[in-house]
């Protein structure tokens, strides 16, 4: 089959370009990720905030979703596995002025990381937190951690996961969170709308986005490209703010409830500085 | 800082209020820490001192917290400290990790207790002289330094953050529990006495920067974040651009500048004290509060006539390798008292490569030698 190549140069810049490392691509995100997607949302998401881009750091752990801050042209750290949101509490309170946010994935912030995810939480500290739940560890291969559902396959539970996982919305709003939403990565006007509030918010803001892993999660549970799990997120979403989140756990199939669950006003630190960086 | 902010003068305080003082002269706004004997009292201080000099204190859930956002203040800007013991010291060796791997200045005081695990939590060790070198996984050198005395300890805190400035790393004030626990007479010089060091910064525009590219003495300019440069920084094996790049090439590179932007100024980082060493015949080598037990067996030992040197290691890692390959030659033997079972006393070995004796003496911990012990190997290398 002849294939046209495409070889005009366009003159029209891409919308992100500037927020982007364009000399890092292509990126090492599987064909069907919803990395991509949600990357793109969070950099439309903090354009829209009006915050100073120059005065933003992005801060990831370790994993396929610790990658981003590797592809996002700001002042962006790509720390250990589950530090990220420690490191963070110290960038952010070493210079108020700057806004922190933490770009990582379940794994990291819920497991290894998950004491410092609910004590920075508890603390209130002034970061956003981006988890991107894949309900997998996609980087090592798709075995289960702390969000597989039970009864889920993974390549460490290939007749099913018999624990029970953590709801991330639930433990974020227990611990402490000022701002709770959750979205799939098929709801991505709602999703970057949640961003700029998170990120407009003062205190510790979270924001969870479910997204397709169709590499391992995906293909052990029956939906075996990301247009399958977009597809499932499209029918099975419902949109309910407000819910209490500990009535929105997740399974293997069945309803996911999305919307912005918890926005409420508390004491939060460092609570020197204005945080938003004058935007 | 305002004068009032600094406490010069003459004062009776202990090895670890020296340490927090020291930080707070050498600068140091940021503490993270969790607490652990015998380091509790560095982190109290700071506790108190760093909000009266605009600083800021946190104590974190862990010690694998604490130590990264130790790097995330010093990327913040800020000259940043935490302190612990033997059980923190391990858990921090992730992030000590980290931190070199990202040339962050930072410093790291571990006041050692009696291992291995919980060991002696109130008692003296040195057991962790190893784990300084070598604890975080992949290959790097490192900067230690072992003092003998409170006022050792506040000059040479001020010295470990002009070097983590310097050499860009995070630098370990290896500690014990006796001095850290030892009050004595502390002298504050006025501040501007006081030389501090502070990171390099880069003088090309934000569009021409890269985070990696060294200067000629192997050592980056270091951007501050929020100022536009919109640098990535990575754990992975990186380009001169902070660019992930997984390959040997890349790997060789970073790895052997890690390493030489250290061992290339050895002569730069090292202290050492000697006392007797030009026509000894024995040289005792020690260091932290060993090297004040060893001393008392010294003098005892020239008393008896026998013409013994000490060599006192106040730089621990680098290793002073070459000051003892010189002495080498000319000296029979050295007697190395350590509270452990060998470590510093390995690296003696090492370097007098078979052409003097080593003998170690080893005390396991909970309290210090008996200096009886010292003379006692003394005198059996000299029969
Ligand atoms: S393994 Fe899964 S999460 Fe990782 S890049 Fe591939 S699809 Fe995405």
């Amino acid at each position: 089959m002849n294939v046209p190549v495409v070889t005009g140069e366009t003159t029209e810049k891409h919308p992100l370009e500037d927020y982007l490392r364009f000399d890092r691509l292509p990126h090492i995100w599987c064909p069907g990720c919803g990395l991509g997607t949600v990357l793109g949302a969070f950099l439309r998401g903090l354009l829209q905030s009006g915050l100073t881009p120059d005065k933003v750091a992005v801060v990831s752990g370790i994993g396929c979703t610790g990658r981003s801050a590797g592809y996002i042209k700001l002042d962006s750290f790509h720390t250990t596995h589950g530090r990220a949101i420690a490191f963070a509490t110290g960038l952010k309170l070493a210079k108020p002025e700057l806004k922190v946010v933490v770009f990582s994935g379940d794994g990291d912030l819920a497991a290894i990381g998950g004491n410092h995810l609910i004590h920075a939480g508890r603390r209130n500290i002034d970061l956003t937190v981006l988890c991107v739940n894949n309900f997998n560890y996609g980087m090592t291969g798709g075995q289960f951690g702390p969000t597989t559902p039970v009864a889920a396959r993974s390549t460490t539970s290939r007749t099913g996961n018999i624990e029970n996982p953590f709801n991330m919305s639930a433990l974020a709003a227990a611990s402490g969170a000022t701002y709770v939403a959750r979205w799939t990565a098929a709801q991505v006007h709602q999703m970057e709308r949640s961003i700029t509030e998170a990120l407009l918010k003062r205190g510790f803001s979270f924001v969870e986005v479910i997204s397709p892993c169709p590499t391992y999660y995906g293909r052990m549970n029956r939906l075996p490209t990301g247009l399958d799990q977009m597809r499932y997120y499209r029918s099975n979403s419902v949109v309910r703010h407000g819910t209490n989140p500990n009535e929105v756990g997740v399974g293997v199939d069945g309803q996911i409830v999305t919307g912005k669950f918890i926005d409420i006003e508390r004491p939060y630190l460092p609570s020197s500085g204005d945080g938003n960086n004058g935007g | 800082m305002s004068d009032r902010d600094h406490l010069e003068g003459e004062h009776f305080m202990s090895g670890d209020d020296a340490c927090a003082e020291g930080a707070i002269s050498a600068d140091c706004r940021f503490f993270a820490g969790y607490p652990i004997t015998p380091a509790t009292e560095i982190a109290e201080r700071m506790s108190d001192r760093l909000p009266e000099v605009g600083g800021t204190y946190i104590q974190m859930e862990d010690e694998l917290g604490s130590m990264a956002a130790v790097l995330g203040a010093s990327w913040g800007n800020a000259k940043a400290m935490t302190a612990t013991s033997g059980p923190g010291f391990s858990l921090m060796m992730e992030n000590i990790g980290l931190g070199v791997m990202l040339e962050t200045p930072c410093v790291v005081v571990n006041v050692q207790r009696a291992g291995p695990s919980t060991g002696l939590p109130t008692m003296v060790g040195q057991g962790d002289i190893m784990q300084a070198r070598w604890g975080s996984h992949g290959c790097y050198s490192i900067i230690a330094i072992s003092p003998s005395s409170a006022q050792e300890v506040f000059d040479m805190t001020i010295k470990a953050f002009n070097l983590a400035e310097r050499f860009r790393l995070p630098v370990l004030m290896m500690m014990d529990g006796a001095v850290g626990h030892m009050y004595e007479k502390v002298v504050i010089p006025p501040l501007s006495e006081i030389h501090l060091i502070t990171r390099r910064r880069p003088d090309v525009s934000p569009g021409e920067y890269w985070p990696y590219v060294p200067d000629d003495d192997l050592i980056p300019p270091m951007a501050d974040t929020g100022e536009g440069y919109r640098f990535h920084v990575t754990g992975l094996t990186h380009d001169e651009r902070g660019y992930p790049a997984m390959n040997p090439e890349a790997q060789d590179k970073l790895v052997r500048r890690l390493v030489e932007k250290v061992e290339r100024h050895r002569n730069e980082i090292i202290e050492l004290e000697e006392d007797g060493i030009d026509d000894a015949e024995v040289v005792v080598c020690a260091y932290g509060i060993t090297a004040r037990v060893a001393m008392i067996a010294v003098e005892r030992a020239r008393q008896a006539g026998i013409r013994v040197g000490m060599l006192r290691l106040i730089t621990i890692w680098p290793f002073p390798e070459d000051k003892i390959k010189r002495l080498a030659g000319q000296v029979k033997s050295f007697v190395v008292p350590e509270i452990n079972y060998g470590q510093i006393s390995l690296e003696v070995e090492r370097s007098v490569a078979g052409m003097s004796k080593v003998v170690l003496v080893p005390h396991m911990g909970g309290d210090v030698h008996d200096p009886e012990t010292i003379l006692e190997a003394i005198r059996q290398v000299v029969k």
